[in-house]
Protein backbone atom coordinates (compact mmCIF):
# COMPACT_ATOMS: atom_id res chain seq x y z
CA UNK A 1 0.00 0.00 0.00
CA UNK A 2 1.29 3.39 -1.28
CA UNK A 3 2.70 5.69 1.52
CA UNK A 4 3.15 9.17 1.97
CA UNK A 5 6.76 10.01 3.30
CA UNK A 6 7.45 13.49 5.04
CA UNK A 7 11.53 13.83 4.78
CA UNK A 8 13.22 16.94 6.52
CA UNK A 9 16.11 18.40 4.73
CA UNK A 10 19.23 19.10 6.94
CA UNK A 11 20.74 22.38 5.34
CA UNK A 12 23.71 23.17 6.04
CA UNK A 13 25.99 27.00 5.36
CA UNK A 14 23.17 26.97 2.57
CA UNK A 15 24.07 23.40 1.19
CA UNK A 16 21.75 20.16 1.57
CA UNK A 17 23.27 17.82 3.70
CA UNK A 18 24.19 14.42 1.58
CA UNK A 19 22.13 12.48 4.45
CA UNK A 20 18.74 14.34 3.15
CA UNK A 21 19.64 12.20 -0.75
CA UNK A 22 20.12 9.26 1.77
CA UNK A 23 16.68 9.80 3.50
CA UNK A 24 14.77 10.50 -0.23
CA UNK A 25 16.53 7.12 -0.98
CA UNK A 26 15.05 5.43 2.11
CA UNK A 27 11.84 7.28 1.59
CA UNK A 28 11.34 5.55 -1.82
CA UNK A 29 11.59 2.38 -0.59
CA UNK A 30 8.88 2.97 2.76
CA UNK A 31 6.82 5.25 -0.32
CA UNK A 32 6.11 2.14 -2.17
CA UNK A 33 4.85 4.76 -4.92
CA UNK A 34 3.49 6.94 -2.96
CA UNK A 35 4.62 10.89 -2.48
CA UNK A 36 7.52 11.92 -1.13
CA UNK A 37 7.76 15.69 0.37
CA UNK A 38 10.46 17.59 1.18
CA UNK A 39 10.38 20.19 4.12
CA UNK A 40 12.77 22.78 3.61
CA UNK A 41 13.56 25.25 6.56
CA UNK A 42 15.23 28.73 5.95
CA UNK A 43 15.06 31.77 3.79
CA UNK A 44 17.64 29.94 0.78
CA UNK A 45 15.14 26.80 0.21
CA UNK A 46 14.08 26.94 -3.27
CA UNK A 47 17.66 26.88 -4.69
CA UNK A 48 17.67 23.18 -3.30
CA UNK A 49 14.51 22.34 -4.84
CA UNK A 50 16.22 21.42 -8.25
CA UNK A 51 18.54 18.96 -6.46
CA UNK A 52 15.83 17.78 -4.28
CA UNK A 53 13.63 16.89 -7.00
CA UNK A 54 16.66 14.80 -9.24
CA UNK A 55 17.28 12.60 -6.16
CA UNK A 56 13.41 11.80 -5.69
CA UNK A 57 11.46 14.30 -3.95
CA UNK A 58 7.89 14.88 -5.71
CA UNK A 59 7.21 17.81 -3.45
CA UNK A 60 8.88 20.48 -1.83
CA UNK A 61 7.46 22.51 1.03
CA UNK A 62 9.15 25.72 1.70
CA UNK A 63 8.86 27.06 5.31
CA UNK A 64 11.13 30.16 4.32
CA UNK A 65 10.83 31.98 8.24
CA UNK A 66 14.19 33.88 8.81
CA UNK A 67 14.07 32.71 12.00
CA UNK A 68 14.73 28.77 10.63
CA UNK A 69 17.87 30.23 9.09
CA UNK A 70 19.87 29.23 12.48
CA UNK A 71 18.46 25.96 14.21
CA UNK A 72 16.65 26.47 17.74
CA UNK A 73 14.74 23.67 18.61
CA UNK A 74 11.62 25.06 19.31
CA UNK A 75 11.18 27.46 16.08
CA UNK A 76 12.31 24.11 13.98
CA UNK A 77 9.59 21.92 16.32
CA UNK A 78 6.60 24.41 15.47
CA UNK A 79 7.54 24.54 12.21
CA UNK A 80 7.58 20.50 11.58
CA UNK A 81 4.73 20.02 13.86
CA UNK A 82 2.88 22.76 11.14
CA UNK A 83 4.39 20.76 8.21
CA UNK A 84 3.59 17.63 9.60
CA UNK A 85 0.16 18.99 10.36
CA UNK A 86 -0.29 19.31 6.48
CA UNK A 87 1.27 16.57 5.07
CA UNK A 88 -0.22 14.17 7.32
CA UNK A 89 2.42 11.70 6.49
CA UNK A 90 2.59 8.02 7.34
CA UNK A 91 6.27 7.65 7.48
CA UNK A 92 8.71 10.75 8.23
CA UNK A 93 12.69 10.75 7.80
CA UNK A 94 15.46 13.14 8.76
CA UNK A 95 19.45 12.62 9.22
CA UNK A 96 20.38 11.39 12.72
CA UNK A 97 22.19 14.77 12.95
CA UNK A 98 22.49 18.01 15.31
CA UNK A 99 19.16 19.07 14.11
CA UNK A 100 17.25 15.33 13.45
CA UNK A 101 18.11 13.52 16.55
CA UNK A 102 17.24 16.92 18.66
CA UNK A 103 14.04 17.97 16.82
CA UNK A 104 12.30 14.84 16.79
CA UNK A 105 12.19 12.82 19.89
CA UNK A 106 10.27 16.21 20.71
CA UNK A 107 7.78 15.05 17.52
CA UNK A 108 7.52 12.11 18.37
CA UNK A 109 6.60 12.91 22.33
CA UNK A 110 4.45 15.23 21.26
CA UNK A 111 2.51 12.89 18.18
CA UNK A 112 2.43 10.36 21.22
CA UNK A 113 4.34 8.25 18.27
CA UNK A 114 7.52 5.57 17.99
CA UNK A 115 10.46 6.67 16.84
CA UNK A 116 14.00 4.74 15.63
CA UNK A 117 16.88 6.41 15.35
CA UNK A 118 20.35 6.73 14.05
CA UNK A 119 19.24 3.96 11.11
CA UNK A 120 21.71 2.00 9.35
CA UNK A 121 19.25 0.38 6.87
CA UNK A 122 15.49 0.73 6.15
CA UNK A 123 13.55 -2.36 3.99
CA UNK A 124 10.49 -3.27 3.46
CA UNK A 125 10.32 -7.06 4.38
CA UNK A 126 6.47 -8.73 3.90
CA UNK A 127 5.15 -5.62 3.68
CA UNK A 128 6.45 -4.27 7.08
CA UNK A 129 9.03 -1.46 6.91
CA UNK A 130 11.69 -2.20 9.58
CA UNK A 131 14.75 -0.72 10.67
CA UNK A 132 18.21 -1.59 11.25
CA UNK A 133 20.11 0.16 14.10
CA UNK A 134 23.13 -0.10 15.85
CA UNK A 135 23.34 -0.77 19.67
CA UNK A 136 26.16 -0.71 21.64
CA UNK A 137 27.93 1.53 19.18
CA UNK A 138 28.09 -0.99 17.06
CA UNK A 139 28.73 -4.03 19.00
CA UNK A 140 25.28 -5.42 18.39
CA UNK A 141 22.43 -4.91 15.96
CA UNK A 142 18.52 -4.78 16.09
CA UNK A 143 16.36 -4.77 13.71
CA UNK A 144 12.81 -2.81 14.84
CA UNK A 145 9.59 -1.91 13.34
CA UNK A 146 6.75 0.30 14.53
CA UNK A 147 3.48 -1.47 15.98
CA UNK A 148 1.20 1.52 14.87
CA UNK A 149 0.76 5.67 14.09
CA UNK A 150 3.21 7.15 12.01
CA UNK A 151 6.51 6.43 11.92
CA UNK A 152 9.19 8.17 12.30
CA UNK A 153 13.30 7.67 12.17
CA UNK A 154 16.25 9.30 11.77
CA UNK A 155 18.76 7.41 9.83
CA UNK A 156 22.57 8.11 10.15
CA UNK A 157 24.77 9.59 7.47
CA UNK A 158 26.93 7.86 5.12
CA UNK A 159 24.63 4.21 5.24
CA UNK A 160 21.95 4.57 2.95
CA UNK A 161 23.13 5.02 -0.52
CA UNK A 162 21.17 8.33 -2.37
CA UNK A 163 19.81 6.97 -5.69
CA UNK A 164 20.79 8.01 -9.05
CA UNK A 165 20.60 11.44 -9.70
CA UNK A 166 18.15 11.84 -12.37
CA UNK A 167 18.15 15.63 -14.20
CA UNK A 168 14.80 14.92 -15.93
CA UNK A 169 13.08 14.72 -12.69
CA UNK A 170 11.12 17.78 -11.16
CA UNK A 171 8.42 18.45 -8.27
CA UNK A 172 5.97 20.87 -7.40
CA UNK A 173 6.67 23.30 -5.27
CA UNK A 174 4.67 25.10 -2.16
CA UNK A 175 5.54 27.69 0.27
CA UNK A 176 3.83 27.28 3.68
CA UNK A 177 3.42 30.02 6.91
CA UNK A 178 4.05 29.57 9.59
CA UNK A 179 3.95 31.71 13.02
CA UNK A 180 6.64 31.67 15.38
CA UNK A 181 6.02 34.68 17.65
CA UNK A 182 9.10 34.94 19.56
CA UNK A 183 8.38 34.62 23.20
CA UNK A 184 7.63 30.88 21.86
CA UNK A 185 10.92 30.35 21.27
CA UNK A 186 12.70 29.62 24.37
CA UNK A 187 16.47 28.82 23.81
CA UNK A 188 18.12 32.05 21.97
CA UNK A 189 21.22 31.03 20.29
CA UNK A 190 23.43 34.22 21.03
CA UNK A 191 26.51 32.95 18.21
CA UNK A 192 27.66 30.16 16.80
CA UNK A 193 31.41 29.10 16.86
CA UNK A 194 32.58 27.79 14.10
CA UNK A 195 35.36 25.26 14.57
CA UNK A 196 34.54 22.29 12.53
CA UNK A 197 34.93 24.15 9.51
CA UNK A 198 38.33 24.01 9.76
CA UNK A 199 37.94 20.71 8.58
CA UNK A 200 35.73 17.48 7.13
CA UNK A 201 33.01 16.44 9.17
CA UNK A 202 33.75 13.08 10.76
CA UNK A 203 30.35 11.54 10.76
CA UNK A 204 29.70 12.37 6.89
CA UNK A 205 33.33 11.82 6.04
CA UNK A 206 34.49 8.83 3.16
CA UNK A 207 37.80 8.79 4.86
CA UNK A 208 38.77 9.12 8.21
CA UNK A 209 42.30 9.23 9.52
CA UNK A 210 42.78 8.64 13.24
CA UNK A 211 45.15 9.15 15.97
CA UNK A 212 45.98 7.29 19.47
CA UNK A 213 48.42 7.20 21.84
CA UNK A 214 51.07 6.31 19.60
CA UNK A 215 51.03 9.93 18.23
CA UNK A 216 52.13 11.07 21.25
CA UNK A 217 51.46 14.97 21.64
CA UNK A 218 49.47 16.90 19.59
CA UNK A 219 51.92 17.78 17.52
CA UNK A 220 51.92 14.46 16.63
CA UNK A 221 48.62 14.90 14.87
CA UNK A 222 50.41 17.11 12.39
CA UNK A 223 51.21 14.36 9.60
CA UNK A 224 47.92 13.08 10.06
CA UNK A 225 46.30 16.40 8.91
CA UNK A 226 48.76 16.12 6.04
CA UNK A 227 47.52 12.67 5.10
CA UNK A 228 44.22 14.06 5.65
CA UNK A 229 44.24 17.19 3.93
CA UNK A 230 45.58 15.18 0.64
CA UNK A 231 42.91 12.20 0.64
CA UNK A 232 40.37 15.11 1.65
CA UNK A 233 39.73 13.05 4.69
CA UNK A 234 38.71 14.13 8.33
CA UNK A 235 40.88 13.48 11.37
CA UNK A 236 39.76 11.71 14.36
CA UNK A 237 41.05 10.10 17.67
CA UNK A 238 41.06 7.76 20.26
CA UNK A 239 39.90 8.05 23.78
CA UNK A 240 43.17 7.53 24.45
CA UNK A 241 44.66 10.75 22.54
CA UNK A 242 41.85 12.63 23.88
CA UNK A 243 42.37 11.65 26.91
CA UNK A 244 46.20 12.63 26.88
CA UNK A 245 44.73 16.27 25.89
CA UNK A 246 46.62 15.53 22.25
CA UNK A 247 43.31 16.81 20.88
CA UNK A 248 39.66 17.84 21.33
CA UNK A 249 36.94 15.23 22.60
CA UNK A 250 35.01 16.87 19.47
CA UNK A 251 37.73 14.51 17.79
CA UNK A 252 36.91 11.16 20.02
CA UNK A 253 35.14 7.99 18.07
CA UNK A 254 34.31 5.25 20.43
CA UNK A 255 31.68 4.06 22.22
CA UNK A 256 31.90 7.46 24.12
CA UNK A 257 32.10 10.14 21.31
CA UNK A 258 31.52 8.76 17.74
CA UNK A 259 30.38 6.34 16.12
CA UNK A 260 31.81 6.11 12.42
CA UNK A 261 31.46 4.26 9.21
CA UNK A 262 33.49 5.03 6.58
CA UNK A 263 34.88 3.94 3.30
CA UNK A 264 37.98 3.74 4.89
CA UNK A 265 39.32 4.65 8.47
CA UNK A 266 43.17 4.61 8.60
CA UNK A 267 44.01 3.76 12.44
CA UNK A 268 47.76 5.21 13.81
CA UNK A 269 49.07 4.62 16.65
CA UNK A 270 46.01 3.15 18.44
CA UNK A 271 46.02 -0.18 20.38
CA UNK A 272 41.98 -1.16 19.80
CA UNK A 273 40.29 -1.20 22.77
CA UNK A 274 36.97 -2.58 22.77
CA UNK A 275 35.27 0.67 23.14
CA UNK A 276 37.43 2.46 20.27
CA UNK A 277 36.65 -0.47 17.89
CA UNK A 278 32.80 -0.44 18.60
CA UNK A 279 32.98 3.24 17.14
CA UNK A 280 35.03 2.02 14.22
CA UNK A 281 34.74 -1.19 13.42
CA UNK A 282 32.22 -1.15 10.93
CA UNK A 283 33.76 1.08 8.66
CA UNK A 284 33.96 -0.47 5.18
CA UNK A 285 37.97 -0.77 5.02
CA UNK A 286 40.23 -0.36 7.78
CA UNK A 287 44.40 0.08 7.80
CA UNK A 288 46.19 -0.35 10.77
CA UNK A 289 49.19 1.29 11.67
CA UNK A 290 51.05 0.19 15.00
CA UNK A 291 54.15 -0.58 16.52
CA UNK A 292 52.96 -3.39 18.17
CA UNK A 293 52.34 -6.57 16.00
CA UNK A 294 49.68 -8.10 19.20
CA UNK A 295 47.84 -4.53 18.74
CA UNK A 296 43.98 -5.75 18.83
CA UNK A 297 43.33 -3.01 16.36
CA UNK A 298 44.96 -5.47 14.02
CA UNK A 299 42.26 -7.75 14.29
CA UNK A 300 39.53 -5.39 12.58
CA UNK A 301 42.10 -4.28 10.05
CA UNK A 302 41.71 -5.29 6.42
CA UNK A 303 45.53 -4.19 6.14
CA UNK A 304 48.01 -3.81 8.73
CA UNK A 305 50.98 -2.31 8.55
CA UNK A 306 53.68 -2.46 11.60
CA UNK A 307 56.04 -0.06 12.11
CA UNK A 308 56.58 3.40 13.46
CA UNK A 309 53.34 5.47 12.26
CA UNK A 310 55.96 8.81 12.13
CA UNK A 311 57.99 6.88 9.30
CA UNK A 312 55.11 5.36 7.92
CA UNK A 313 52.51 8.35 7.44
CA UNK A 314 54.66 10.78 5.67
CA UNK A 315 55.43 7.47 3.28
CA UNK A 316 51.45 7.19 2.66
CA UNK A 317 51.32 11.28 2.01
CA UNK A 318 53.53 11.01 -0.61
CA UNK A 319 52.67 7.77 -2.19
CA UNK A 320 48.80 9.21 -2.31
CA UNK A 321 50.28 12.12 -3.72
CA UNK A 322 51.57 10.64 -6.83
CA UNK A 323 48.54 7.92 -7.28
CA UNK A 324 46.33 11.01 -7.19
CA UNK A 325 48.20 13.26 -9.19
CA UNK A 326 48.12 10.15 -11.85
CA UNK A 327 44.49 9.78 -12.27
CA UNK B 1 17.82 24.52 43.44
CA UNK B 2 16.25 21.38 43.03
CA UNK B 3 18.13 19.51 40.56
CA UNK B 4 17.42 16.12 39.07
CA UNK B 5 19.46 14.35 37.39
CA UNK B 6 18.00 10.88 35.13
CA UNK B 7 20.81 8.51 35.13
CA UNK B 8 21.08 4.69 33.34
CA UNK B 9 23.06 1.82 34.60
CA UNK B 10 24.89 0.50 31.24
CA UNK B 11 27.14 -1.91 30.12
CA UNK B 12 30.98 -0.62 31.06
CA UNK B 13 31.89 0.19 27.31
CA UNK B 14 35.31 -2.38 27.74
CA UNK B 15 31.96 -4.95 27.68
CA UNK B 16 32.19 -7.43 25.03
CA UNK B 17 28.56 -8.30 23.90
CA UNK B 18 27.26 -11.82 23.37
CA UNK B 19 23.52 -12.71 22.11
CA UNK B 20 21.50 -15.94 24.21
CA UNK B 21 18.07 -16.61 23.09
CA UNK B 22 17.95 -13.78 20.92
CA UNK B 23 18.58 -11.38 23.90
CA UNK B 24 21.54 -9.48 24.63
CA UNK B 25 23.21 -11.79 27.85
CA UNK B 26 24.12 -9.75 30.84
CA UNK B 27 26.20 -12.72 32.80
CA UNK B 28 29.10 -11.66 34.24
CA UNK B 29 29.16 -8.33 32.50
CA UNK B 30 30.12 -5.16 34.66
CA UNK B 31 27.93 -2.36 34.96
CA UNK B 32 28.33 1.37 35.54
CA UNK B 33 26.76 4.72 35.00
CA UNK B 34 26.42 5.46 31.78
CA UNK B 35 29.68 7.82 31.19
CA UNK B 36 27.37 10.68 30.04
CA UNK B 37 25.16 10.44 32.57
CA UNK B 38 28.14 10.53 34.97
CA UNK B 39 28.95 14.07 33.45
CA UNK B 40 25.04 15.41 34.15
CA UNK B 41 25.48 14.22 37.86
CA UNK B 42 28.96 15.53 38.32
CA UNK B 43 27.65 19.15 36.63
CA UNK B 44 24.45 18.45 39.20
CA UNK B 45 26.46 18.41 42.38
CA UNK B 46 28.77 21.44 41.25
CA UNK B 47 25.80 23.14 40.49
CA UNK B 48 24.41 22.71 44.04
CA UNK B 49 27.61 23.52 45.73
CA UNK B 50 26.89 26.52 43.51
CA UNK B 51 23.57 27.41 44.12
CA UNK B 52 22.29 25.42 47.47
CA UNK B 53 19.60 23.18 47.11
CA UNK B 54 19.66 19.52 46.47
CA UNK B 55 20.39 16.86 44.08
CA UNK B 56 18.28 14.07 43.43
CA UNK B 57 19.04 11.09 40.86
CA UNK B 58 16.35 9.27 39.32
CA UNK B 59 16.34 6.01 37.61
CA UNK B 60 14.80 3.24 36.23
CA UNK B 61 15.56 -0.55 36.09
CA UNK B 62 16.45 -3.55 37.98
CA UNK B 63 17.25 -4.35 41.41
CA UNK B 64 20.96 -4.05 40.36
CA UNK B 65 20.37 -0.48 39.10
CA UNK B 66 20.03 0.61 42.73
CA UNK B 67 24.22 0.30 42.86
CA UNK B 68 23.71 3.24 39.95
CA UNK B 69 22.64 5.26 42.76
CA UNK B 70 24.87 4.55 44.90
CA UNK B 71 27.52 5.65 42.48
CA UNK B 72 25.87 8.88 42.26
CA UNK B 73 25.41 9.47 45.99
CA UNK B 74 29.13 8.58 46.66
CA UNK B 75 30.09 11.10 44.01
CA UNK B 76 27.67 13.48 46.50
CA UNK B 77 24.11 13.15 44.93
CA UNK B 78 21.46 13.60 48.09
CA UNK B 79 18.72 11.31 46.93
CA UNK B 80 17.75 8.98 44.84
CA UNK B 81 14.18 7.61 42.78
CA UNK B 82 14.22 3.90 41.13
CA UNK B 83 11.39 2.72 39.48
CA UNK B 84 11.26 -1.05 38.89
CA UNK B 85 10.85 -1.74 35.77
CA UNK B 86 10.47 -5.48 35.74
CA UNK B 87 6.90 -5.50 35.04
CA UNK B 88 7.71 -3.25 32.17
CA UNK B 89 6.90 -5.54 28.72
CA UNK B 90 9.58 -4.59 25.69
CA UNK B 91 9.52 -0.66 26.94
CA UNK B 92 11.14 1.86 24.39
CA UNK B 93 11.67 5.30 24.47
CA UNK B 94 8.17 6.44 24.36
CA UNK B 95 7.69 4.32 27.46
CA UNK B 96 10.84 5.43 29.78
CA UNK B 97 10.04 9.15 29.09
CA UNK B 98 6.66 9.01 29.89
CA UNK B 99 7.32 6.97 33.06
CA UNK B 100 10.80 9.40 33.93
CA UNK B 101 7.67 12.09 33.41
CA UNK B 102 5.33 10.80 35.46
CA UNK B 103 7.96 11.06 38.68
CA UNK B 104 8.84 14.08 37.94
CA UNK B 105 5.56 15.93 37.73
CA UNK B 106 5.76 15.22 41.60
CA UNK B 107 8.34 17.22 42.07
CA UNK B 108 9.96 20.28 42.46
CA UNK B 109 12.54 21.20 39.88
CA UNK B 110 14.38 24.11 38.42
CA UNK B 111 17.09 21.90 35.85
CA UNK B 112 16.92 18.27 35.06
CA UNK B 113 20.14 17.08 33.72
CA UNK B 114 21.22 13.39 32.09
CA UNK B 115 23.55 12.22 29.77
CA UNK B 116 22.72 13.06 25.71
CA UNK B 117 22.67 9.26 25.16
CA UNK B 118 23.54 5.85 26.92
CA UNK B 119 25.95 3.91 25.70
CA UNK B 120 23.90 1.02 25.32
CA UNK B 121 20.78 2.19 22.85
CA UNK B 122 22.11 4.83 22.39
CA UNK B 123 18.95 6.98 20.39
CA UNK B 124 19.41 10.35 22.31
CA UNK B 125 15.53 10.21 22.48
CA UNK B 126 14.85 10.29 25.85
CA UNK B 127 15.54 13.76 27.23
CA UNK B 128 14.12 15.43 24.63
CA UNK B 129 11.04 13.87 24.62
CA UNK B 130 11.32 14.22 28.79
CA UNK B 131 11.15 18.14 28.21
CA UNK B 132 8.62 17.76 25.77
CA UNK B 133 6.02 15.77 27.92
CA UNK B 134 7.19 18.22 30.58
CA UNK B 135 6.57 21.12 28.66
CA UNK B 136 9.78 22.52 29.51
CA UNK B 137 12.61 23.77 26.91
CA UNK B 138 15.74 21.59 26.54
CA UNK B 139 19.24 21.81 25.18
CA UNK B 140 21.14 18.77 24.11
CA UNK B 141 25.01 17.86 23.80
CA UNK B 142 25.82 20.96 26.45
CA UNK B 143 29.69 21.44 27.33
CA UNK B 144 29.19 24.32 29.73
CA UNK B 145 26.50 25.07 31.83
CA UNK B 146 26.35 28.51 33.93
CA UNK B 147 23.26 29.67 36.09
CA UNK B 148 22.72 32.72 37.34
CA UNK B 149 19.28 33.69 39.21
CA UNK B 150 16.93 31.83 36.48
CA UNK B 151 18.77 33.29 33.50
CA UNK B 152 21.10 29.98 32.12
CA UNK B 153 24.13 30.38 29.50
CA UNK B 154 25.18 27.19 27.66
CA UNK B 155 27.80 26.11 25.56
CA UNK B 156 26.22 23.32 23.03
CA UNK B 157 28.17 21.15 20.75
CA UNK B 158 26.69 21.02 17.18
CA UNK B 159 28.93 18.41 15.68
CA UNK B 160 32.27 19.71 17.01
CA UNK B 161 30.93 23.72 16.43
CA UNK B 162 29.82 25.32 19.42
CA UNK B 163 26.48 27.36 19.93
CA UNK B 164 26.08 29.86 22.82
CA UNK B 165 22.77 29.78 23.79
CA UNK B 166 20.84 31.48 26.44
CA UNK B 167 17.41 29.90 28.31
CA UNK B 168 15.75 30.46 31.41
CA UNK B 169 14.89 27.86 34.46
CA UNK B 170 13.10 25.36 34.41
CA UNK B 171 15.13 23.75 31.72
CA UNK B 172 16.04 20.24 30.36
CA UNK B 173 20.01 19.95 29.62
CA UNK B 174 21.77 16.81 28.38
CA UNK B 175 25.56 16.31 28.50
CA UNK B 176 27.80 16.18 25.73
CA UNK B 177 32.02 14.74 26.52
CA UNK B 178 33.83 17.49 27.57
CA UNK B 179 31.25 19.30 30.01
CA UNK B 180 33.26 18.27 32.98
CA UNK B 181 35.75 15.48 34.59
CA UNK B 182 33.37 13.59 36.21
CA UNK B 183 35.18 13.20 40.34
CA UNK B 184 35.34 9.36 41.62
CA UNK B 185 33.34 8.77 44.61
CA UNK B 186 35.49 8.89 47.93
CA UNK B 187 35.63 6.36 50.66
CA UNK B 188 34.08 9.06 52.92
CA UNK B 189 31.65 9.43 49.98
CA UNK B 190 31.08 5.72 49.69
CA UNK B 191 29.76 5.23 53.33
CA UNK B 192 27.73 8.13 53.08
CA UNK B 193 25.76 7.16 50.52
CA UNK B 194 24.83 3.95 51.53
CA UNK B 195 22.66 5.98 54.20
CA UNK B 196 21.75 8.48 52.00
CA UNK B 197 17.48 8.64 51.16
CA UNK B 198 15.93 6.36 48.14
CA UNK B 199 12.84 5.38 47.38
CA UNK B 200 11.64 2.95 45.58
CA UNK B 201 8.93 2.91 43.34
CA UNK B 202 6.41 0.33 41.29
CA UNK B 203 5.09 1.10 37.84
CA UNK B 204 1.43 0.77 39.73
CA UNK B 205 2.36 3.58 41.77
CA UNK B 206 2.50 5.99 39.17
CA UNK B 207 -0.21 7.87 38.15
CA UNK B 208 -0.15 6.65 34.41
CA UNK B 209 -1.81 4.40 32.47
CA UNK B 210 -0.17 1.57 31.33
CA UNK B 211 -1.24 1.11 27.80
CA UNK B 212 0.19 4.68 27.63
CA UNK B 213 3.87 3.12 28.60
CA UNK B 214 4.00 0.54 26.07
CA UNK B 215 6.32 0.57 23.69
CA UNK B 216 5.59 2.48 20.68
CA UNK B 217 8.03 0.44 18.23
CA UNK B 218 8.93 -3.18 18.58
CA UNK B 219 12.32 -5.16 18.73
CA UNK B 220 12.00 -7.81 15.78
CA UNK B 221 15.87 -9.08 15.89
CA UNK B 222 19.10 -8.83 18.17
CA UNK B 223 22.12 -9.65 16.35
CA UNK B 224 25.41 -9.10 16.16
CA UNK B 225 27.84 -7.82 13.36
CA UNK B 226 29.74 -11.04 10.91
CA UNK B 227 32.98 -11.57 12.47
CA UNK B 228 35.24 -9.91 10.54
CA UNK B 229 38.08 -11.81 8.85
CA UNK B 230 41.63 -11.44 9.34
CA UNK B 231 43.17 -8.91 7.42
CA UNK B 232 46.44 -8.68 5.27
CA UNK B 233 49.50 -7.73 7.02
CA UNK B 234 51.96 -6.50 4.86
CA UNK B 235 55.94 -7.32 4.95
CA UNK B 236 59.09 -5.77 3.59
CA UNK B 237 60.72 -2.54 4.00
CA UNK B 238 58.05 0.24 5.18
CA UNK B 239 58.61 2.38 1.53
CA UNK B 240 57.28 -0.95 0.13
CA UNK B 241 54.50 -1.52 2.01
CA UNK B 242 53.61 1.99 1.98
CA UNK B 243 53.90 1.87 -1.48
CA UNK B 244 51.62 -1.90 -1.49
CA UNK B 245 49.04 -0.46 0.46
CA UNK B 246 48.24 2.85 -1.26
CA UNK B 247 47.67 0.02 -4.92
CA UNK B 248 45.76 -2.22 -2.97
CA UNK B 249 43.29 0.58 -1.55
CA UNK B 250 42.43 1.74 -5.14
CA UNK B 251 42.96 -1.96 -7.01
CA UNK B 252 41.48 -4.14 -4.64
CA UNK B 253 39.59 -2.46 -1.99
CA UNK B 254 38.68 0.13 -4.52
CA UNK B 255 37.84 2.79 -1.77
CA UNK B 256 40.63 5.62 -3.58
Amino acid sequence: MSKNVLVLADVRDGELRNVTLECLAAGTTAAEGGTITVAVFGSNGKDLVEKLAHFGADQVLLVTNSELDQYSTDAFFQAFKAVIDKVNPDVILTGHTAVGRDVSPRIAARLDIGMVSDCTAVALTEGRLTFTRPIYAGKAFVKKAFKEGAVLATLRPNNIPALEKDTGLSATVEELTVELPADSIRTLVKELVRKASEGVDLSEARIIVSGGRGVKSSEGFKPLQELADVLGAAVGASRGACDADYCDYALQIGQTGKVVTPDLYIACGISGAIQHLAGMSNSKVIVAINKDPEASIFSVADYGIVGDLFEVVPMLTEEFKKLLAES
Amino acid sequence: MNILVCLKQTFDTEERIAIEDGQISEEGVEFVVNPYDEYAVEEAIRLRDEHGGEVTVITIGPERAEQAIRTAMAMGADKGIIVDDEDLEAPDENSIAKILASVINDLEYDIILGGYMAVDDGSAQVGPRLAELLDIPHIATITKLTVDGDTVEVEKDVEGDIEYIQSKLPLLVTAQQGLNEPRYPSLPGIMKAKKKPLERMDIEDLDIDEDELEGRTETLETYLPPAKEAGKILEGDLDVQAKELVQLLRSEAKVI
